[in-house]
This record gives C-alpha cells, sequence and structure tokens, in this order.
C-alpha cells in the first residue's frame, strides 16, 4: 500500500525521523563523546554535541592501553575485541554446525527415541539460559573449563532454535529430492553436504547474523565463567572500565571502548544484510 | 538385459491385522526393450509399484529381477535404473550440467566421459544452450527434459517414469509425449512408465497394465485392452467417453433391462445375468422404427468433429458417439440404437469378469 496523499506521507516521514532520531541519538552521543577530552566532557554542562578534536588519541588508548589524563594506566581493549571476536564466531560456527546436523538427524533418520529427543530438545526452548546458569556453572566448573574459550562457548552453542527452524526447513525439502539422490546414489552424508547444506545457506546466512550478535552481546556468562583478564570480552571491558567509588570515570576512553564494540556486529549485519533477509522471507525452494 | 520380471508382488503397510494391503500380487514378465505403461486411478498402487522397482519402497512379498537379478535387498543406485519424478527432483542449487552428472560423479566415472556423456544427452534433448542454467531459470518442459537427461546420463538398463507428464499444459504434454516415444525408439531402453492418463497410456505404450485398486485388471497392447476389456473395470477406465454397460438378464438372442426386451444381434455367450458392454464409438444411432433398440435422447454434447448424444435405453443410461456432419438429432427424439454383434462385449455382473 503506497500513501499517495501529501498530508500522509509528512506523517509518516515524521514518525520515521523521529524514530530514527530517538535510535540514533545516543550512538550519536556515544561518538562525540569519544571525541572529546574527558575533562571537556564533564566540565561542559550539557555536553557539547559538536565532535572534539581528540579523536585519535582517545581511540589510541582505548585500543592499545596507556596512562590516562589522571595518570593510571588503562587496559588496551584489542585483546577483549579478539576474545569477543573468537567466542562470537565460535558460538554462532558452533550452533549452525550442531543445528544442521542435529536437524539433519530428525528429520531423514529414523532411531528409536527419535521423537523422545526432539521433544527434550524443543523443550529446552522454553528455558533461557539464566535458568540453567548455576548447574551449568557447576559442569564447566568440574570440567576445569573456567577462563577458556571453550568454558565461554560451549555452554552456549546446543541451540534449541537453530535446531527447529533447520528442521522446519529440511521438513519443506521434497521428498523426491532425497530419491532422487538415492538414484544418484549418494549417501546418507553425501547427500547432507552436497544438497542440503547448500539448499540450507540462506537461512545459515540469517542465523549466523543472528548468532553472532547474540555471542557478542553476552554479559551474564563471561562474567561467571571469567576471572582471568586475558578472557575477558569487550562487553565485560567496558563494565570494567567504570571506576568504583570516588575515582573518576574516563569517559572518553569508556565511550571510545563502546563505539569499538559495536562496530563488529554493525559490520556483520551490514555484509550480510542481504543474506539476511533472504533467509527470513525466502521461500523459493 | 533389461528384461523386468515381477512375480507375486505384495505390498503392505504395518504389520499384523491391522496391516494395510495395497498391492495384492501383481505378475508381470516385461521384455528387454519393451515400454510398457502402468495406468489407473489415483490410489490404485501403480506409483507404488514403480517405486519399488526403483527401491524406493520396500517389497513386502514375492520378488522384483532386473536383467535376471533379484533386486529386492539391492539398493536403488545398484539396480542400474533411472527415475524421472513427477515434479522433475531437479537439484535447485546445482547447473544443467551438474544435475546431470551428479550421479556419475558420484560413481566416480571419469571427468572426461562425463562431459562426453552429458554432452551427448544435452544434444538429444536439445538442452546444449542451458548448461550452466539453474533449474528455476528453466521452464517446465524444459526441466522435464533435464530430468529425462539425468536418466540417460546414467545409461540404465530400466528408465522408469512418474507420471512425468502431469506437471505439464496440454500441448507441451503431446510435445514430450512424442519426444519420450522417440526417446525410446533411439535408445531401446526398457521403460516403464506410471500414468493416470488413458491418453497417454494408449499413445505411449507397447503395452499397459491396467491397475485398479492394487490389483492388475489387464496386461496387453492398448490394442487388445481396448478391444477386449477384461474386467468391467477396464471397459469403464480406458475409452473416452467410457464403454455404456448395462445390467440385465440374457436369454439366447434376448435382453432384458428391467421388463424392457431388447432384441440381441448375436447371442449372448450364457443365459442368466449379464452386463452387456457397448462401445460410443460403435452403435448407430437410426431412425425409430428401424430394427434395433429404443433409444430416447436426453442431451447432446458438440465436441466439434463429433456429437455426443446422452440418453437411456429401457432404464439403462447409454452415451452414443455421432459424427458432426450427420443431422443432429433432438432432445426428446425416439430413435433406434443398432448395436453390431461384433461389437458387444460381456461381463459377468458379480466377478465384473470378461465372459466370451
Amino acid at each position: 500500500m503506497v500513501e499517495r496523499d501529501k498530508v500522509g506521507r509528512a506523517i509518516s516521514h515524521l514518525v520515521l525521523i523521529l524514530g530514527v532520531a530517538i535510535v540514533a541519538f545516543p550512538v550519536y552521543l556515544t561518538f562525540i563523546a569519544s571525541t572529546q577530552t574527558s575533562q571537556q566532557i564533564v566540565q561542559s554542562v550539557p555536553m557539547s554535541l559538536q565532535p572534539g578534536g581528540h579523536m585519535l588519541e582517545t581511540y589510541q588508548l582505548a585500543l592499545f592501553g596507556g596512562v590516562n589524563s589522571y595518570g593510571s594506566r588503562v587496559a588496551p581493549v584489542w585483546p577483549m575485541l579478539w576474545v569477543s571476536f573468537v567466542m562470537a564466531m565460535t558460538i554462532a560456527l558452533g550452533k549452525i554446525a550442531i543445528s544442521l546436523l542435529s536437524a539433519f538427524a530428525f528429520v531423514y533418520f529414523r532411531f528409536p527415541g527419535r521423537g523422545l529427543c526432539f521433544w527434550l530438545v524443543f523443550i529446552t526452548l522454553m528455558l533461557p539460559v539464566e535458568v540453567r546458569i548455576f548447574p551449568t556453572y557447576q559442569v564447566i566448573s568440574d570440567l576445569g573449563m573456567l577462563n577458556s574459550y571453550a568454558g565461554l562457548t560451549v555452554p552456549l552453542i546446543a541451540s534449541a532454535t537453530a535446531t527447529f527452524l533447520f528442521r522446519q526447513f529440511f521438513l519443506t525439502v521434497p521428498d523426491e529430492l532425497v530419491e532422487a539422490a538415492r538414484i544418484d546414489g549418494a549417501g546418507p552424508m553425501r547427500f547432507f553436504k552436497d544438497v542440503l547444506v547448500p539448499l540450507s545457506m540462506t537461512s545459515v546466512a540469517a542465523l549466523f547474523v543472528i548468532q553472532f550478535i547474540y555471542g557478542w552481546n553476552q554479559y551474564l556468562w563471561p562474567l561467571l565463567v571469567t576471572t582471568d583478564e586475558t578472557r575477558y570480552p569487550i562487553v565485560m571491558g567496558i563494565k570494567r572500565m567504570f571506576a568504583g567509588g570516588d575515582a573518576a570515570n574516563e569517559w572518553n576512553v569508556i565511550m571510545a571502548t563502546a563505539i569499538l564494540a559495536m562496530i563488529p556486529p554493525a559490520v556483520v549485519v551490514l555484509l550480510m544484510q542481504k543474506w539476511f533477509v533472504k533467509g527470513l522471507v525466502d521461500t523459493e525452494k | 538385459m533389461g528384461a523386468i520380471s515381477i512375480r507375486n508382488v505384495v505390498k503392505r503397510y504395518g504389520s499384523g491385522p491391522k496391516a494395510n494391503q495395497v498391492i495384492h500380487g501383481v505378475n508381470a514378465e516385461i521384455a528387454d526393450g519393451e515400454f510398457i505403461v502402468i495406468v489407473g486411478p489415483s490410489g490404485c498402487g501403480k506409483s507404488t509399484l514403480l517405486r519399488m522397482v526403483a527401491g524406493l519402497e520396500e517389497i513386502s512379498g514375492g520378488e522384483i529381477a532386473i536383467a535376471g537379478r533379484v533386486v529386492n535387498d539391492i539398493e536403488p543406485s545398484e539396480r542400474d535404473i533411472a527415475m524421472v519424478f513427477q515434479n522433475y527432483a531437479l537439484y535447485p542449487h546445482m547447473t544443467v550440467f551438474d544435475n546431470m552428472a551428479y550421479g556419475l560423479k558420484i560413481q566416480k566415472v571419469p571427468e572426461g566421459e562425463i562431459k562426453a556423456r552429458v554432452d551427448k544427452a544435452a544434444k538429444i534433448l536439445q538442452l546444449g544452450s542451458f548448461l550452466a542454467r539453474k533449474p528455476r531459470e528453466l521452464s517446465g518442459g524444459q526441466r522435464q527434459r533435464v530430468a529425462m537427461g539425468r536418466a540417460i546420463v546414467r545409461q540404465p538398463q530400466v528408465f522408469l517414469f512418474d507420471e512425468p507428464l502431469s506437471n505439464l499444459d496440454a500441448k507441451l504434454r503431446a510435445q514430450t509425449r512424442l519426444e519420450i516415444q522417440k526417446l525410446h525408439a533411439d535408445l531401446g531402453v526398457t521403460s516403464l512408465f506410471v500414468t493416470h492418463d488413458q491418453v497417454e497410456a494408449m499413445t505411449l505404450a507397447q503395452r499397459m497394465i491396467v491397475m485398479n485398486a492394487g490389483h492388475m485388471e489387464q496386461i496387453g497392447t492398448p490394442t487388445e485392452v481396448y478391444a477386449k476389456p477384461a474386467t468391467t473395470f477396464v471397459a469403464s477406465f480406458i475409452g473416452s467417453p467410457p464403454m455404456n454397460l448395462v445390467t440385465g438378464r440374457a436369454d439366447g438372442t434376448r435382453f432384458s433391462i428391467d421388463g424392457h426386451e431388447l432384441a440381441l444381434p448375436a447371442a449372448a455367450p450364457r443365459a442368466g445375468e449379464l452386463i452387456v458392454g457397448l462401445r460410443p464409438e460403435h452403435a448407430a444411432l437410426r431412425p425409430a422404427g428401424e430394427a434395433g433398440w429404443p433409444f430416447r435422447v436426453e442431451m447432446i454434447e458438440m465436441l466439434g468433429a463429433e456429437r455426443l448424444v446422452h440418453g437411456s435405453v429401457g432404464s439403462g443410461a447409454f452415451t452414443v458417439r455421432v459424427d458432426a456432419t450427420l443431422a443432429a438429432p433432438q432432445v426428446g427424439d425416439s430413435l433406434a440404437l443398432h448395436p453390431p454383434a461384433a461389437q458387444l462385449h460381456w461381463f459377468d455382473p458379480a466377478s465384473g469378469q470378461r465372459v466370451e
């Protein structure tokens, strides 16, 4: 439905502009703050909305660490970015791999307890991570996986949502395709590799975007399983930058870190946008 | 070579007393190079039978042999068959070339030979300029040809077709039918072709198997099946409009339908309850008063070259096909229907079997 009427168009534009402003303004503020010195931020009330001239040095300080204007040491952010990146990638790719395989098993194989297994997986859809966080912590701790990438990622990899999504997708693949592959002599894994996975690529892309952001934004779980600074992801790092008590906050560095933390998910979304939308709306088989 | 033996083949789903039997002991010997069409209404088990030959359905009883080798426990890919599906079942993400080459790649056929075979098949099917395209960029008819190409490159002993024409429009269907016929003439590969369309069956088959409710009703050449239907089912299924079938009581040259006495041109094969069959195209309508069965015209359909005159003989509905160039009868006319002796078919009312 296209609104041709001028007033209607003006109103809808106004609403959209307002919406964009509400969403974009905090990001803009963060960026502006990261280009000023911490004194400028604290002293000018309200804060100036024009970019300051200290962008490069602030970002350098945030990325590589150093000594700030109050004379205290700032930890470099890039190792945290790396931890976050590894964590997000492992979670996203791991989830996709496991979900593809388990959905494949549920749809194409008949084994004892198949229904039970599926329902067990399905039921976990209803349990958020937080509900099982303590038992999971106990398991990871007993396995000696605290402060490791494995500890950070493995408990988050199993995914009922993705399994369910791929199962639904596989159910729409026509049976004749399976039969044609059988006549062509393709075994189950061959069929999986040559036919199912290529057909699922758009869904995989959509899931990758969602799961990468999910992995990147993890906060509570890393907070529990990491005590070693070299294993802190960036989302935790931002929080740790707030000095406790009376100490002054280095706002410009914190804001720069926040901007740095926003960039990778934004890049992933931008790069995968076409695939992402296709994966969510595509019905072509 | 590619002869197929189907011996006492039974298919049931489930087991024990609840088992649902869908094929009841089918027997057929198919010679090498023959083109066999399996025809029947939907749900008659024709596709199931084909899928058992392909190895996509388990055989519950009896055995199937291809080229002299019993294949009951052999994987589809080892049976030396190729199948064309109703919805083509092309791999959507592969090009036409890859679709045709996929099976050969799995068989580890050398690259050069794959290319040669695909090119040859593409040439036969005029697909040469489409090899780099994806199936979704092709029309229905072209996809159908790719599916056939995929079957041809395997160089199998047997082609299996599962209603391959039903997704095409009428014009394309007729054209593809001719192509399949030509292909069979060129390659001479044993073919099993399943369809619910009797025109396809009549035009394509060297011999046809008519199935109904899991039973094989008749096997024979299209001419035989048309001229001597083995059961009332075959009589009413093959031929359009279907054969007129009227139940009555025969006694020598007399036949009575609910008290209406009719004179038969020749004696009935036996006395008692019988079904008489007469094809619409074999009955001739004459003016009332001439020798024949009294026929009352109730409705007329004009089909261009001919008219279908629907009416009744006694209490039985009857259809007669009349050349459109002849004068049209009027609704309500009373005419005489002349049944030629040689064209009367007789069936047993209880079993439906033909009575000679």
